[in-house]
């Protein structure tokens, strides 16, 4: 056995406080070292010819890489003792940079301590045995779960690359929240006007398969290879009958509060969300309707033309394989009311969150695109913005930006010029974060051109005075308090994780935030990968993101599925559970702890009966060597020899 | 305060507690130099006696560091590690080892500065109780 070590010195990163070449001296007098040496960039291609050559010179079996962090290197490394003619798994990786020199000053602790780690690795990398990775059918198939723009676009893009896709909504139609905006910044487009188009475009797409009502109720499997439940709730409405007419809408007898319009105006027991809905189909909320409720109604199953309506309709729950996963499970907007009682806290009906005022803004809204106060339904003349409701606040425990609220509160500040010349605006500000392209611009237009009244400070207080609103604030710039009658305050709410996203977070092992934002595999170098194969992210699930970033997050998913979807078949990982069928005693205690169901029985010709790894279905964990009684499970690579090889010569 | 150079031996599992002590040190949070990490992929791995070895072959200190309860990456590695750790933590006086030289904690991916504490809090617990021994 011929060990060689390379110490890195990642230029400075590492030289500058662990002694790269005393710690390849000391190596030089570990067991089985056969070659030590100090390079100043090794992940660099001088670097990794440079570790090649000595493989061939010195004759190395195995490699000790003191380096970075493995998760940062290790496939590198692997490569090159690969290309080197190596087994890629005789490579230990021993982490003397974020763990060693990035941590510590003192140079002589910190060398010692590589030292250390040293020994640990090449004592670990002794008793590697050689690994071979076995390979899995990739299936061809992509599962996208929530159907906003990021979803549609990723959907899109997949399907034209003539992957099938299977988009899943909650909801009864797609759109998500960009189908509630007016317009969009800065260009002002209308928001309908660009997105209907792509919705209907997903539905009728070959390769698409739009399933509306429906959430993942369970995922198993892995990358390549997942299998999900889907549940399809019931909705009381045939969707291949209903042709969308809303007559069943217009006779129904039973209010309900209108979630699509944030409750800017009232709905149905049964309703189609909003005219370009798509599907155009209606759904009943059993919640709301009177047949449900008192027993006595029926009266959408008489008007319905289409023979439609179906009390009777259960959940169906559909089981598919998908190769990829991707999320854009979208935000909401942050609930105010109990965070600022000093802004009413939801009691005064003229302090209303900016999408309801979008909802107000919009030519298919509830009020037909007239802005109106909810009081009293007059048009408003002085309309007050609050920006960061919600956001950049540590005192609510919400220090995180939400990235679109000094844009789109600089949109309405316009449209809401366009809609009533004779308004005014007031915007109260902290900072006008506006770093696309474009946006600076349009927030000095709506200054300059709709002239909205900026007032850098935050806002103390509301109160009612005389049928109207009084907005106290502290203009910072002056150095004075303001006081701003208002007819209508509209509050620029921050944004969070969709309701829902943590548990969906938890069923595809994914990690998320306190916001309920879902965790991206590396911040830059892997934003919408997870770290669980295979799912990816898409839009607003991951960080308070604008349409132009979702939509090209939701692009960049698509391609990474595409691309793994694209090659046919995987490798799984060669580190998985091996049983000593010889000394296996078949109590199963491993079966009882695998949580992948890796584990059969398997009967001998001797007649015993015991325990097989399915090596496609372990994952590695190692739960089941410490439950095996006599300890002849063994996770390869992570070997009890192994790890108390590691312990052993740390505490020497 | 003389501080002798103590061993620790940090057991963590690849997802969590290893990448949020890689986050640390992106962050360039400094920390005492006394831990020295063994890379598991995951707590459920981290057998007891394998703690025990440590102790028996001279460990000041054991510390072990998973992901969340909830959000483990093989699902529930850590909730058997819980149970695994907890017993062991409850035998370990009447193996002669003072309680205060274990612990076991959940530290995830993004919580670099949690990490750093959770390094010094417990280099300082080990400490203390190796230079109470020493003053007996």
């Amino acid at each position: 056995m011929r060990i060689g070590v390379f110490v890195c010195q990642c230029g400075t990163n590492i030289a500058a406080t662990v002694n790269t070449g005393e710690v390849a001296e000391a190596a030089m007098a570990m067991r089985n070292v056969a070659h030590a040496e100090s390079i100043q960039y090794s992940c660099s291609e001088p670097g990794q010819k440079a570790i090649i050559n000595a493989v061939h010179r010195h004759g190395l079996t195995r490699v000790v890489m003191a380096a970075c962090s493995p998760r940062m290197h290790e496939t590198t490394f692997r490569r090159t003792v690969n290309q080197a003619g190596m087994n890629p798994f005789m490579l230990e990786m021993v982490n003397i940079r974020e763990h060693c020199s990035w941590i510590h000053s003192d140079m002589e602790e910190a060398t010692l301590k590589a030292i250390d780690l040293v020994r640990k690795g090449v004592a670990r990398v002794r008793d590697q045995a050689p690994l071979h990775p076995d390979t899995v059918p990739v299936t061809m198939g992509a599962l996208v779960i929530g159907g906003g723009v990021a979803g549609i676009q990723a959907a899109l893009d997949m399907a034209d690359a003539g992957i099938p896709v299977t988009l899943v909504e909650r909801e009864s139609t797609i759109g998500g929240n960009m189908a509630r905006l007016d317009k969009t910044f800065p260009t002002l487009d209308c928001s309908s006007c660009i997105l209907t188009p792509r919705m209907v475009e997903a539905k009728q797409h070959e390769n698409i398969r739009l399933m509306v009502n429906s959430e993942v109720e369970q995922v198993r499997g892995y990358i390549g290879n997942f299998e999900v439940d889907v549940r399809r709730k019931a909705t009381c409405v045939n969707e291949e009958k209903c042709t969308g007419c809303m007559i069943c809408e217009q006779k129904c007898p039973g209010k309900a509060p209108d979630e699509f319009n944030v409750d800017v105006g009232e709905s149905k027991a049964i309703s189609v969300p909003f005219p370009q809905a798509v599907p155009l189909v209606a759904k009943l909320r059993k919640e709301h309707c009177r047949l449900f409720i008192k027993g006595k109604c029926s009266v959408c199953q008489k008007v319905c033309p289409a023979d439609a309506i179906d009390y009777e309709q259960e959940d169906e729950v559909l089981t598919e394989k998908f190769g990829a996963i991707i999320v854009a499970t979208g935000y909401d907007t942050f609930d105010w009311k109990a965070a600022y009682p000093e802004y009413g806290g939801g009691h005064y009906p003229d302090v209303i969150t900016s999408l309801q005022y979008e909802r107000m803004l919009s030519a298919s809204g509830p009020t037909g695109g007239h802005v109106k106060r909810p009081s009293d339904g007059e048009e408003p003349k002085n309309i007050v913005f609050i920006s960061c409701v919600g956001s950049r606040d540590p005192s609510i425990g919400r220090p995180l930006c939400c990235s679109v609220g000094c844009m789109y509160t600089a949109k309405q500040a316009i449209l809401t010029k366009e809609h009533i010349p004779d308004s005014r605006s007031y915007v109260f500000y902290m900072d006008i974060r506006a770093s696309g392209k474009g946006y600076d611009e349009f927030t000095r237009r709506a200054q300059e051109e709709f002239g909205a009244v900026y007032l850098r400070g935050r806002v103390g207080k509301i109160y009612p005075r005389g049928g109207r609103l009084v907005v106290m604030g502290v203009d910072t710039l002056a150095g004075e308090q303001v006081e701003v009658e208002a007819d209508l305050v509209v509050l620029a709410t921050g944004l969070s994780g969709a309701g829902g996203a943590d548990e969906l977070a938890r069923k595809l092992n994914i990690s998320y935030d306190r916001y309920g934002f879902l965790s991206e595999g590396h911040p830059k170098l892997r934003p919408v990968e997870t770290n669980t194969g295979g799912i990816y992210l898409a839009g607003a699930c991951q960080a308070p993101r604008d349409i132009p970033d979702s939509v090209a997050q939701a692009s960049a998913a698509a391609a990474k599925a595409a691309g793994l979807l694209s090659r046919g078949e995987l490798e799984t990982s060669p580190m998985v559970a091996e049983v000593d069928w010889m000394r296996c005693t078949g109590c199963f205690k491993c079966r009882d702890v695998c949580p992948y169901g890796a584990i059969e029985e398997e009967g001998l010709r001797d007649g015993r009966t015991v325990a097989r790894v399915i090596p496609s279905l372990c994952q590695g964990c190692g739960v089941c060597n410490v439950a095996c009684p006599p300890s002849v499970i063994s996770l390869k690579g992570f070997t009890d020899n192994q790890l108390i090889a590691e312990v052993v010569e740390l505490l020497r | 305060m003389a501080e002798q150079n103590l061993k620790i031996i940090g057991f963590l599992c690849n997802w969590c507690s290893y990448a949020g002590a890689d986050m640390a040190g992106m962050a360039r949070m400094k920390q005492p130099a006394d831990l020295r990490v063994v890379r598991m992929p995951c707590t459920g791995r981290v057998n007891p006696l394998l703690v025990l070895k440590a102790f028996q072959e001279g460990a000041d200190g054991v510390l072990v560091s998973g992901c969340h309860p909830g959000d483990c990456h093989y699902t529930d590695g850590n909730y058997y590690a819980r149970r695994r750790l907890e017993l062991l933590a409850r035998m370990l006086p009447a193996l002669g080892i003072e309680p205060e030289r274990f612990h076991y904690t959940w530290v995830s991916a993004s919580e670099g500065a949690r990490w750093t504490q959770v390094v010094e809090e417990f280099t300082e617990q080990v400490q203390s109780v190796s230079s109470g021994r020493e003053a007996e």
